[in-house]
């Protein structure tokens, strides 16, 4: 089959797919418009266009002819409704207190699907972990899927003073990170700067009545009263949920942990510090090893520090570490018990015409994240996130900005520290969308296939469910048009810091400062 | 963002503007409040344009920083392009055109000076929290390394040579720390390229003059920073020993390093002070008679044994906290 109906213009343009056979083409002088390729309905039934990538076909003969040079034409398919596909995100849900001066101990750290997407885990400053739970969909309310509420809050870390150094330990929750569940229980990995703890969170929903020897609440019965004996049974009770730490992984490190990864074999994980990375077994808790350690001989000489590491997803013996100076390793365990030497080195060469005081600053790597399905591996640096291909080491395959226009303000950003704020970002089930939080609440997502990408701001004014998010759009200068935001005026104290998407389905947890908002993409 | 001060309104100077002026330029040498909340806050960091005529006027603030304390903007196009329209130079357009912004459009020298200054006291404080983030600590000190190796490389030192000729440059001859300094570069051997005619016992100086050369270039005003120098050697012997101290602390603070070796890293600095002090008093009778061209190379004492306890790095820390301090 071969593409005969082609927009004039721009090659590339996201139009609708049409597959046309070589006899149906028009003569040369019917040159196709573009209304006429729109018209022609979209056909995501056809087998050719399963997968929905872009596909490229050879133009034909005829219209080669009609163009005068051979080209070829791709075409990206128009996945959505009304010739946008793109998803449409509303207002579901916002947790958190709606006052404005925010508690300190209830600033969100981290955010975490688990492996289904039920359970949303939320860490916060003040050492506690809330867990909120889907709803189970309700088949008549079919136009939105269920909302999370609270299943579990449980305090996972205490402040803690480290008497040989005469330093407190802070409680934040750095990371949280899901095991995949093999029986009823639910386990989770949350660490705060120097330790990391297991998790259990159980369920208990019946519970045991008719002791012989204890009354109901609980009081011992006197023995001589007993005159018959009978057999405690299970009655149905409201649902608790119990959270019981299982393991402590303490001692390990001396610098600030921030990274924790779980290996695709759910038996060991590794934690890492500003300069070393342990491996750990999870069941056991006196022992870790020390896989990979950038600390120099002399302290003063010190120039980089790790600032995040995950395994691969699919490879146990694979894991990357990211740095401060924009550079990603990936080691192989298998090569050494030290894994010092890397097996590859991905690096950007750095672009000169951008050079400035500020570029190591800001090729500072915050976050680094594995795709789903293992190929790419996503780093987000100060203003953009680059896509890397594992296969290839020497610059990235994909680089979206995030905010570019406060590449002209970085001054005043590494004057009140915002330049040193770490952001992370996610990638969407199916690898085709990344996202990550910005300045002013706003939040970005880039689709990989259409290579657009959209602002979005979680705020308490489109407060009602289901009401669809307006793009937002920030003017770096000149003229200000309507609905735009200029840049002096985002308030840099609203950061999203943490956004997590849903493994399966399209709902995405964006944490502001000390709220978390949950959106999904509109059902019709 | 920076808050505006009445000068850059175009207003005449009033004393609220005064006593902004002066709140920043003590503040940059006080700890700020450990808070975090105050360290986020903008308002520890208001950077206030100065209108030329107050800078004048204000005996403290020329001592302590001769450059316009403006948080520069590093792409030279888009600041030429903005000229005259310019506050701080964010782009801030609802700005009219004040005596601020035409005065000056700092040199690139400018603006790197007042990095280095952020940086410096970003170290400082890194160095009062009780847990300093290691990462962003490297991310300033690289930033300060960057600086200080495209000055020692991009001639600044030669351009003051240049400029530095015949009586300025007597006056400004001692700065006895600056001779105990370089006796210690001298031991470890460290070379700056371009210097030719004096010996390096006046490098420093001539580093710490380049922005007053540039921007007011009276030999009376210089004899009056030098005098100033001098009697503001304590402060400065103690910053310096604080910066010192701070570079080597956010590397070394979280390795079972307790507070009580800090004190000890102190008192050794204070010893080295006491030294200073007594040969600063012998200096300094010797500077009212000497010439440049006949001067020895300091002897150095009791420096060089502090020296040999002070690690290469601080050496160069030391030379920026001179610009910094002295400047």
């Amino acid at each position: 089959m071969e593409i005969l109906c082609i927009s004039g213009e721009n090659w590339g343009w996201e139009g609708l797919w049409q597959l046309c056979p070589r006899a149906q083409s028009s003569s040369a002088e019917n040159i196709p418009s573009r209304e006429r390729f729109q018209s022609s309905g979209l056909r995501s039934n056809h087998p050719e266009v399963e997968d929905l990538k872009p596909k490229r076909f050879q133009v034909s003969a005829l219209l080669s002819k009609w163009t005068k040079q051979n080209m070829w034409l791709q075409i990206f398919p128009n996945l959505g409704a009304g010739g946008g596909n793109d998803i449409q995100w509303c207002f579901s849900q916002v947790k958190g207190a709606v006052d404005d001066d925010v508690a300190e101990a209830d600033i969100i750290s981290t955010v975490e699907f688990n492996h289904s997407g039920e359970l949303l885990a939320t860490g916060d400053k003040g050492g506690r972990v809330v867990i909120f739970q889907q709803e189970q969909e309700n088949k008549t309310q079919s136009h939105s899927r269920g909302e999370y509420n609270v299943y579990s809050t449980f305090q996972s870390h205490e402040p803690e003073f480290d008497y040989l150094k005469s330093l407190e330990i802070e409680e934040k929750i750095n990371k949280i990170r899901w095991l995949p569940q093999k029986n009823a229980a639910q386990f989770l990995l949350s660490t705060n700067d120097k330790t990391i703890k297991l998790w259990k969170i159980s369920e208990r929903d019946k519970r045991p009545e008719g002791y012989n020897l204890k009354e109901e609440d609980g009081r011992y019965r006197d023995p001589t009263t007993v005159t018959t004996l009978r057999v405690p049974v299970f009655r149905p009770m409201d649902l608790m949920v119990e959270a019981s730490p299982r393991r402590i992984f303490a001692n390990a490190h001396t610098y600030h942990i921030n990274s924790i990864s779980i290996n695709s074999d759910y038996e060991t994980y590794l934690s890492a510090d500003d300069l070393r990375i342990n491996l750990w077994h999870l069941e056991i808790t006196d022992r870790s090893f020390n896989i990979v350690d950038i600390k120099p001989a002399n302290m003063e000489e010190l120039t980089e520090v790790i600032t995040a590491a995950e395994f691969h997803p699919n490879s146990c013996n694979t894991f990357v570490y990211s740095s401060s100076k924009g550079t990603i390793r990936l080691c192989d365990m298998r090569a050494s018990a030290l894994c010092d030497r890397h097996s590859k080195l991905f690096e950007e060469p750095e672009d000169p015409s951008n050079r400035s005081f500020f570029s190591e600053i800001i090729s500072s790597i915050s976050d680094v994240k594995f795709s789903h399905s293992g190929r790419y591996m996503m780093t987000r640096d100060y203003l953009s996130v680059k896509i890397w291909d594992l296969n290839m080491e020497n610059r990235p395959v994909e680089t979206y900005q995030v905010h570019e226009y406060l590449r002209s303000k970085l001054c005043s950003l590494y004057e009140n520290d915002c330049i040193f704020d770490k952001f992370e970002c996610c990638w969407n089930g199916s690898d085709s969308i990344v996202m990550t939080g910005s300045y002013n609440n706003f939040f970005r997502m880039f689709d990989r296939n259409t290579k657009r990408d959209i602002t979005l701001e979680a705020s308490r004014e489109n407060n009602k469910p289901r009401t669809v998010l307006k793009p937002r759009k920030v003017c770096a200068s000149g003229k200000r048009k309507k609905d735009e935001i200029s840049v002096d005026s985002l308030d840099f104290n609203k950061k999203i810091l943490h956004t997590a998407w849903h493994p399966k389905e399209n709902i995405i947890a964006v944490a502001t400062t000390n709220n978390l908002y949950i959106f999904q993409d509109k059902m019709n | 963002m920076p808050v505006e001060t009445q000068e850059e309104r175009g207003e005449t100077a009033s004393p609220v503007g005064e006593i902004q002026l002066l709140r920043w330029s003590l503040l940059s040498w006080e700890p700020l409040p450990l808070s975090g909340a105050s360290l986020r806050s903008h308002d520890s960091w208001t950077c206030s344009l100065l209108v030329p005529e107050c800078r004048l006027w204000d005996p403290v603030h020329v001592f302590l920083t001769p450059v316009v304390p403006q948080w520069p903007f590093y792409n030279l196009d888009t600041m030429f392009m903005r000229g005259l329209k310019r506050k701080c130079f964010d782009g801030e357009e609802d700005i009219e055109g004040t005596l601020a912004g035409i005065k000056a459009i700092p040199s690139y020298n400018l603006q790197r000076q007042s990095l280095l200054d952020m940086s410096l006291v970003k170290l400082q404080l890194c160095h009062m929290l009780v847990e300093p983030n290691l990462c962003r600590s490297v991310l300033i000190a690289n930033t300060v390394r960057q600086i200080q190796e495209e000055m020692t490389q991009d001639g600044t030192w030669q351009m003051i040579n240049m400029q530095n000729t015949g009586q300025a440059s007597v006056d400004r001859l001692v700065s006895t720390d600056i001779l105990c300094r370089s006796s210690r570069e001298q031991a470890e051997g460290k070379h700056v390229p371009g210097y030719s005619t004096f010996s390096k016992d006046f490098e420093g100086d001539q580093a710490q003059d380049s922005s007053e050369t540039m921007s007011t270039a009276s030999s009376v005003q210089a004899l009056r920073n030098l005098q100033s120098n001098v009697w503001e050697m304590e402060n400065s012997q103690e910053n310096k020993g604080n910066f010192q101290k701070s570079l080597d602390q956010i590397f070394e603070t979280l390795e079972n390093k307790s507070p009580n070796s800090v004190e000890d890293l102190f008192s050794e600095v204070d010893n080295s002070y006491y030294d200073l002090d007594t040969m600063l008093t012998g200096m300094m009778s010797n500077t009212k008679m000497g010439h440049c061209d006949g001067l020895e190379p300091f002897p150095s004492p009791t420096t060089t044994t502090s020296s040999s306890n002070c690690k290469s790095d601080l050496n160069e820390l030391d030379h920026i906290v001179e610009i910094l301090v002295e400047s």
